[in-house]
C-alpha cells in the first residue's frame, strides 16, 4: 500500500527561528571542517545603537545657529593630563588603528594623506609602523600591542602619541590573527615570523599583568618619551565602567573604548557576535566612570565601534565622548564592498573577485583571506594595485569632510558654537533598550528604564 | 673616559632619563653610575647611545627597557621586564631577575647571573638571553627568534608555542609547552652556545646542554580546515 506523506502547505516552507538557514549552514560547515569560522569586519546582528537616539534641536526654548554662517568649532585636544605635547585635532574624528598586514602599504599611505589633509590622526596597528604611514601622516598614533610585532623604541620616538591596546571591541579577550596568505615577505620580516605561517598573536601583554603593572608600563613609556607624548589606553567594551576607571588610575591621558560593533581584519565569528557590549552602552559607562572620578575633561574619551555618519559622531559627542575613531567606515570609503575599483579614473568591475570568495558586494567580510577584490585588505602584489593611493586619499578625505559637515550642521541646529558643547540633554531615545543603555529618556517622556526606581 | 654619577636619593629619575636621552652626543661612550636605585622602576629606559650605565643596587620594573647600543649593568636584582624589548647592546643582572625578563627583545644580550622568574624570554624576537640559574614556568612562550640559554632548570611549559627561537637547557625541565620538542644539538648549536656562554662569562661545557625548538605543528593551525567529510 502506498503511504503518501501528509503535506501541510503552510508549515512545509516555514523556516525555524532557532534553526534558520544560516544556523543550518553554520552547523553543516562545522561538521564538514571541524573548525570555527574566521572572518573580518564587525558584528552583523542588529544591536541597539546610535540610530536609536534622536536630537532635540533648537526651537522656541533654545536658539539654533545659522547652518553655514555661524561659527562652529570642531577643534579637539587630546592628552592634556600629563603629556607635554598633547595632540591637536582640527576635527574630532580620527582613523582607528589598523595593522599593516591587514591593510596594504598603499592603503596606509592613503589614510595618512587624508588624515593630514583633514587635520586628524591615523594610527598604526599590530605589526608595527611603516615608513609609508609615518611619512604621509602629520600626526601618527603608535600602538603598543600584546604581540609587540615590530615594536621598537625608534618608532616610539617617531610617534606623536602611544596607544596601549588592551583589547578591541570585535574580540575583547582575544589576540590578533593574520592568516598565512597575508604574511608575505615584508609582513613576515616586520613581525619576525616565517613567511606564510598563520600568525597568532598573544591576548595578554608579555611584560605586565594587572592594572598596577600597567601603571608602571605607562610610566616606562612616559620616561622613554620624556613625558612628551600622550599615552592612550584602548579597551574592548565589556566591563567598561571598571575598565575605564582602572585605565585612568593607571595613568592614561586618553581612553579609547571600542564597542562590539567594531571591525577587525580577522577573528573568530563567535567572538565578533557574542563577546562585548554595544557601543551605545559602553559610551555611557565610560562617561560615568570619568564623571565618577571627576576626570571628565582631564582624561579624554575616544569612542569607536560602528561609527558611520556625522550623526553618529554627533551622538557620541553628545553622550560625552571627546572624539571618535573609525575603522570599517574608512574601509567602505576606500571602496570596500563596492562593485568596482578605480584605476586611473576608470571604474573596473570587481565582481569576479567577490565571486571567487563566494560573496557579493554588500555582503563581503573576507578581509581575513587577503584576497580583497578592491585592493584594501590584501598583501597580494597584484590585488593591492587596485587601490591607488591618490584615489584612496581623496575618497577618505571626502568621507571625513562629509562627516564633519554633518556633525557641525547638527551642532548648529542644537544651538552649539562648539561641537563639544553637545550634551546628553540634546538627546532622546527611540527604543526602551536604547533609553536604558544610554540612560536617555524615551522620546516624549521623562522615562529612563531602571532610573528612579522605575 | 668621561664618568658621571646620578644619585637617585637626591636627583629625580626623570631628570636622569631625560639627560640620558637628550644630554648625550651621538656615539657618546661615557660611563654613568647610578647610586641608590632603591628598586625604582624604569631606570635607564630607552637608551640610544653606547654608554655604560652601572646601577649600584636593586632595580624595579623595566630596567634597561628598550635599550639600544648601551651596556647596562645591575649590581643587584631586577624587577619585572628587565631589558624588555631590547634592540641591541647588553644588560647584565648580577643578581636575580623577576618575571618577563628580556620579554620581546629584538636584539642585544641579556645576562642574568642568578635565577629568572616566570615568562623569561616571552615573545623573544631575536635577542639572546643567558641565565646562570633557573627560569620559572612559561619561559620562552611564543618566542619567535633569538636564543635562550638556561644553565639551571626550567619550570613548566618551557617554550610553549615556540616559533623560531632556540632554547638551550643544561638542567631539567618540569614540562615542555605545546609544540616544543627536544632536538639533537648540531655543530652550529655548539658554536652558538659556546659563544653565548663565553660572552656571558659562564663556564659550562656546551656538551652538557640540550636543544629545544619548535615542532612547527602550530604554524598552520587551521590545517584541519582542509579535511572535508
Ligand atoms: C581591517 C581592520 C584592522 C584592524 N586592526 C587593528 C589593529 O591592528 N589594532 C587595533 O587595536 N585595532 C584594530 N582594528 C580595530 C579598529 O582599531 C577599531 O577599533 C574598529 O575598527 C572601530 O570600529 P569600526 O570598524 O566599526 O569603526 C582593526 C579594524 C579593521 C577593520
Ligand atoms: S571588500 Fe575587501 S575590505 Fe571589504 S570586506 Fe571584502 S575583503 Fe574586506
Amino acid at each position: 500500500m502506498d503511504i503518501k506523506p501528509v503535506s501541510f502547505k503552510r508549515v512545509s516552507r516555514e523556516e525555524s527561528a532557532s534553526f534558520d538557514r544560516s544556523t543550518i549552514d553554520y552547523i553543516q560547515n562545522a561538521a564538514a571542517h571541524g573548525l570555527y569560522e574566521i572572518r573580518g569586519m564587525g558584528a552583523k546582528r542588529k544591536l541597539p545603537h546610535f540610530d536609536d537616539l534622536l536630537f532635540l534641536a533648537g526651537s522656541l526654548s533654545r536658539y539654533p545657529l545659522e547652518g553655514y554662517r555661524e561659527k562652529c568649532v570642531t577643534k579637539t585636544i587630546l592628552g592634556t593630563r600629563f603629556a607635554k605635547k598633547p595632540i591637536e585635532l582640527d576635527i574630532p574624528i580620527t582613523i582607528a588603528g589598523m595593522s599593516f598586514g591587514a591593510l596594504s602599504a598603499n592603503v596606509k599611505e592613503s589614510l595618512g594623506r587624508a588624515a593630514t589633509a583633514m587635520g586628524t590622526t591615523t594610527t598604526t596597528g599590530d605589526g608595527g609602523m611603516t615608513p609609508e604611514e609615518r611619512n604621509s601622516s602629520k600626526t601618527l598614533v603608535y600602538q603598543c600591542l600584546p604581540s609587540r610585532y615590530g615594536f621598537n623604541p625608534d618608532d616610539v620616538r617617531r610617534a606623536d602619541a602611544i596607544e596601549v591596546v588592551i583589547g578591541q571591541g570585535a574580540k575583547p579577550g582575544g589576540g590578533g590573527m593574520l592568516l598565512g596568505q597575508k604574511v608575505n615577505p615584508r609582513v613576515a620580516k616586520m613581525r619576525t615570523l616565517p613567511q606564510g605561517v598563520d600568525q597568532r598573536s598573544a591576548c595578554r601583554h608579555p611584560d605586565w599583568t594587572g592594572p598596577d603593572d600597567l601603571a608602571i608600563k605607562i610610566q616606562e613609556l612616559r620616561e622613554l618619551t620624556d613625558w612628551e607624548k600622550p599615552i592612550y589606553v584602548k579597551v574592548g567594551a565589556t566591563r567598561t565602567f571598571n575598565d575605564v576607571k582602572l585605565a585612568v588610575h593607571a595613568g592614561a591621558d586618553v581612553v579609547v573604548v571600542d564597542g562590539m560593533q567594531g571591525g577587525t581584519a580577522a577573528t573568530q565569528t563567535c567572538y565578533i557576535e557574542h563577546i562585548g557590549i554595544p557601543t551605545l552602552a559602553a559610551v555611557r559607562q565610560a562617561v560615568d566612570a570619568l564623571e565618577d572620578l571627576n576626570m571628565k575633561g582631564q582624561v579624554q574619551l575616544i569612542v569607536s565601534g560602528g561609527i558611520r555618519s556625522g550623526a553618529d559622531v554627533a551622538k557620541a559627542l553628545a553622550m560625552g565622548a571627546d572624539a571618535v575613531a573609525i575603522g570599517q567606515g574608512i574601509l567602505f570609503a576606500l571602496g570596500c564592498n563596492s562593485e568596482t575599483y578605480i584605476q586611473d579614473g576608470k571604474h573596473i568591475s570587481a565582481i569576479e573577485g567577490y565571486d571567487a570568495l563566494g560573496t557579493q558586494p554588500g555582503f563581503c567580510h573576507h578581509c581575513h583571506t587577503g584576497k580583497c577584490p578592491v585592493g584594501v585588505t590584501t598583501q597580494d602584489s597584484v590585488l593591492e594595485q587596485r587601490l591607488q593611493p591618490d584615489v584612496g586619499a581623496r575618497r577618505v578625505k571626502n568621507y571625513l569632510k562629509t562627516l564633519n559637515m554633518e556633525l557641525t550642521t547638527i551642532a548648529r541646529a542644537c544651538g552649539k558654537q562648539n561641537v563639544h558643547h553637545l550634551e546628553r540633554e540634546d538627546l532622546v531615545a527611540l527604543t526602551l533598550e536604547a533609553a536604558a543603555m544610554a540612560r536617555i529618556p524615551l522620546a516624549g517622556t521623562s522615562w529612563i528604564p531602571g532610573h528612579n526606581g522605575y | 673616559m668621561e664618568r658621571m654619577t646620578f644619585d637617585l636619593a637626591s636627583s629625580s629619575l626623570t631628570e636622569m632619563n631625560t639627560f640620558l636621552h637628550k644630554g648625550l652626543e651621538e656615539g657618546d661612550k661615557r660611563h654613568i653610575s647610578v647610586l641608590n636605585p632603591d628598586g625604582a622602576h624604569n631606570i635607564a629606559v630607552g637608551l640610544n647611545h653606547p654608554v655604560t650605565v652601572e646601577i649600584h643596587g636593586h632595580a624595579g620594573y623595566y630596567a634597561g627597557g628598550m635599550n639600544k647600543h648601551a651596556r647596562v649593568v645591575i649590581h643587584g636584582s631586577a624587577g619585572t621586564g628587565v631589558a624588555e624589548n631590547m634592540m641591541s647592546g647588553s644588560v647584565h643582572v648580577k643578581g636575580f631577575a623577576s618575571n618577563g625578563a628580556g620579554a620581546t627583545a629584538h636584539g642585544g644580550l641579556l645576562v642574568i647571573d642568578g635565577d629568572a622568574g616566570l615568562r623569561c624570554g616571552i615573545s623573544l624576537k631575536g635577542g639572546d638571553i643567558v641565565v646562570g640559574g633557573s627560569v620559572g614556568s612559561f619561559s620562552g612562550f611564543m618566542a619567535q627568534a633569538g636564543h635562550m640559554v638556561i644553565c639551571g632548570d626550567a619550570g613548566d611549559a618551557l617554550g610553549d608555542s615556540l616559533y623560531e627561537a632556540v632554547i638551550y637547557l643544561r638542567g631539567n625541565v618540569k614540562s615542555l609547552g605545546a609544540d616544543a620538542q627536544f632536538e639533537d644539538m648540531t655543530d652550529a648549536d655548539y658554536a652558538t652556545l659556546a659563544e653565548l656562554l663565553s660572552k656571558a662569562g659562564m663556564d659550562h661545557d656546551p656538551k652538557s646542554f640540550k636543544r629545544i625548538a619548535s615542532a612547527r605543528t602550530l604554524y598552520h593551525w587551521n590545517a584541519d580546515a582542509n579535511q572535508e567529510y
